[in-house]
């Protein structure tokens, strides 16, 4: 029993994880028709921006640390992903394959950036003491980090269901994601709503740098590629555009991980993640709880 | 401009590479050793093999117009089942080279036709997904097949003496010349033949094709098995050069650096492919060279880490050249000669 309450809620940390970079990524692709390959890198970046500003402040307290590494995480991410569509991605307005070109050659320039920097070895992410325990939940001994990661990802899907339902950019990104060309031509500029996209999802991505490197315990650079794979799976069976459909599917990819690998044996998780997609696109092409692609 | 000469020109080419190791020329600032030391054939070799990938990959990408990210998976298919054959299961090389062609025709027969059913970047997402799950399958080390991330080193025993050894460096150095010039010829025939034309139209239009009564989706899987294929020979001839299997092949970025190779030489044109193929081999090796070099050593950190790694440089320069040349050099090159074509 405490086993599988600890590998639920492994698994729904590491879900928690590919949800906050699949977000950003089903809406960007929703909006903008954009494949962001620079996502695995907003997410490498702003865990090291949140490492530095961690080992920064030596003196301060352990909390004070951790919290300071995550809004350097979130403010890095956004910034980050901000000028990014501001410099590469708005010029190639029309081209699309240009657009997922110039994101592939900035994914891979970053991460060459990042190591020749910091090399290519994992470091590790110090934590406040109560991080490294863990919480006894229904007879099984949770590591508190994954609670924390859990916790954070609820609150950023409320956070953007709350953005996307009842504020008024909100709006003009649904109905984006519905019909760029009828936004448009109503006179509302949409070119700002794929600017605010991308901060807010460089914003999630840099948060789950932050707290990928809390869940992991380490970062190294190629960390945040592997994550990028998952969190394309989550969101083609999520459906391509919706942030619900990345949430759901973020849970049952992780659950299925943790649980197959566990029981089956190490690697088949992985696997039956990428037959999971297949079956999905086979029956439901447009994902969980996508529209018409 | 190509096309007035025909094979004419390529040939020649290919023949003048094919000197190489007989002569005992040095080139100072571009190889190291002279043209026949072992050095320089073997960078030569793996550069011909990148450029025969990086055309297999424009079969697909360039010439079909399917942005596939899982074309890694078709050449570490090549370079490990081959490897296993030999060194796990003791297999002759023909025998083992057999047992890879099957393979290498059913993998991207089965994965083509489920990833065929989507399209645009639904296709790419799960082409990408596929080979992520041939690059965990290789790195979990299955019954110790694989050797997971230490990879696979063929043992003397297993290849041809005609293989084996600095000495013969030049016979896998014409091995692997022979090999582009053969996937040039191949490929010049497919995109040329009556298939050809029909992938080039889906790329440009893939309902009209539908209209017009042909079935898109059989002529997608033909380019994109063929390709794979290709891929898988060029997987076996590169794993003969380095003498072992890598997991490095395996991997989403590896596919990512074919996309860069292509379209820095020119997406839909054979030539620029190639060219992009051996040009982005050649650099990325040479530029290790280049960040060893005592000019960069002495340059303070903030210029130093980024010039030291190849990959940094030549993204960068991907990344200004999408930016700005959208047809990549073949592009510019053809561009030029066209504009001295009208100038006649």
């Amino acid at each position: 029993m405490s086993t599988i309450v600890l590998l639920s809620i492994t698994g729904l940390g590491l879900g928690a994880l590919y949800f906050l970079i699949a977000a950003g990524l089903s809406l960007i692709w929703g909006l903008m028709r954009v494949l962001n390959f620079a996502h695995g890198a907003f997410f490498t970046v702003a865990s090291y921006a949140a490492w530095l500003a961690m080992t920064s402040l030596p003196s301060a307290s352990p909390w004070l640390q951790w919290l300071v590494a995550l809004v350097a995480g979130v403010v890095t991410g956004g910034v980050f992903a901000t000028l990014a569509e501001l410099i590469l991605i708005r010029p190639l307005y029309r081209r699309p394959v240009g657009q997922v070109l110039v994101t592939v050659g900035l994914a891979l320039a970053t991460v060459a950036l990042v190591e020749g920097f910091f090399g290519t070895d994992a470091r590790t992410f110090a934590l406040p003491v109560w991080l490294t325990q863990t919480s006894a939940i229904a007879g099984a001994a949770i590591p508190n980090t994954r609670l924390v990661v859990v916790i954070a990802a609820v609150a950023v899907l409320l956070l953007l269901l709350f953005f996307l339902q009842r504020t008024r950019y909100g709006l003009i990104v649904r109905a984006g994601v519905e019909n760029r060309a009828m936004v448009s031509a109503l006179g509302i500029d949409v070119q700002r709503a794929f600017t605010l996209v991308f901060a807010i999802g460089g914003m999630a991505a840099g948060l789950a740098g932050a707290l990928g490197a809390t869940y992991f315990g380490s970062i190294d650079p190629a960390r945040g590629t592997s994550m990028l794979i998952s969190a394309f799976i989550v969101v083609v069976i999520g459906g391509l555009g919706s942030v619900t459909g990345s949430a759901l599917a973020a849970v049952i990819v992780g659950l299925l991980q943790q649980f197959l690998n566990f029981y089956a044996a190490a690697g088949v998780g992985d696997f039956a993640v990428v037959i999971l997609l297949a079956v999905v696109l086979l029956v439901r092409p447009s994902g969980l709880m996508g529209g018409k692609a | 401009m190509l096309r007035r000469f025909g094979a004419t020109v390529p040939l020649a080419i290919a023949l003048v590479l094919a000197t190489f190791p007989f002569l005992n020329l040095t080139l100072p600032g571009i190889f190291d050793g002279p043209l026949s030391s072992a050095g320089t054939l073997n960078l030569l070799a793996l550069c011909f093999v990148f450029g025969a990938l990086a055309l297999t990959y424009d079969l697909v990408f360039g010439f079909t117009g399917l942005l596939s990210f899982g074309h890694a998976l078709y050449f570490a298919t090549g370079v490990y089942v081959t490897a296993i054959a030999l060194t796990r299961w003791n297999l002759s090389l023909p025998a083992a080279v057999g047992v890879t062609a099957l393979v290498a025709l059913v993998l991207p027969l089965v994965v083509g036709a489920i990833c065929l059913r989507t399209r645009d970047v639904p296709f790419a997402m799960v082409t990408l997904a596929f080979a992520e799950a041939g690059s965990i399958l290789v790195l979990q080390n299955p019954l110790g097949l694989t050797g997971g991330e230490e990879g696979l080193a063929l043992g003397a025993g297993s290849l041809p003496a005609a293989l084996l050894g600095v000495a013969n460096t030049r016979n896998l150095y014409w091995l692997a010349l022979a090999f582009l010039v053969c996937v040039c010829a191949i490929i010049w025939f497919a995109v040329n033949s009556r298939p050809g034309r029909v992938w080039q139209a889906i790329r440009e239009n893939e309902r009209r094709v539908a209209v017009l009564g042909l079935n898109p989706y059989m002529y997608k899987l033909g380019a994109f098995v063929l390709s794979a294929f290709l891929a898988s020979a060029a997987g076996i001839v590169y794993l003969l050069i380095e003498g072992g299997a890598n997991p490095q092949v395996t991997t989403a970025n590896f596919t990512l650096v074919l996309l860069v190779m292509v379209v820095l030489g020119g997406v839909g044109t054979l030539w620029g492919a190639v060219a992009g193929g051996i040009g982005y081999e050649y650099l990325d090796n040479r530029l290790v060279e280049f960040s060893n070099a005592s000019a960069v050593q002495g340059l303070p950190d903030v210029l130093r880490a980024p010039l030291s790694e190849p990959l940094f440089v030549l993204g960068t320069l991907f990344i200004v050249l999408v930016l700005f040349l959208p047809g990549g050099l073949g592009g510019v090159l053809r561009r030029g000669s066209r504009i001295a074509g009208d100038a006649k």
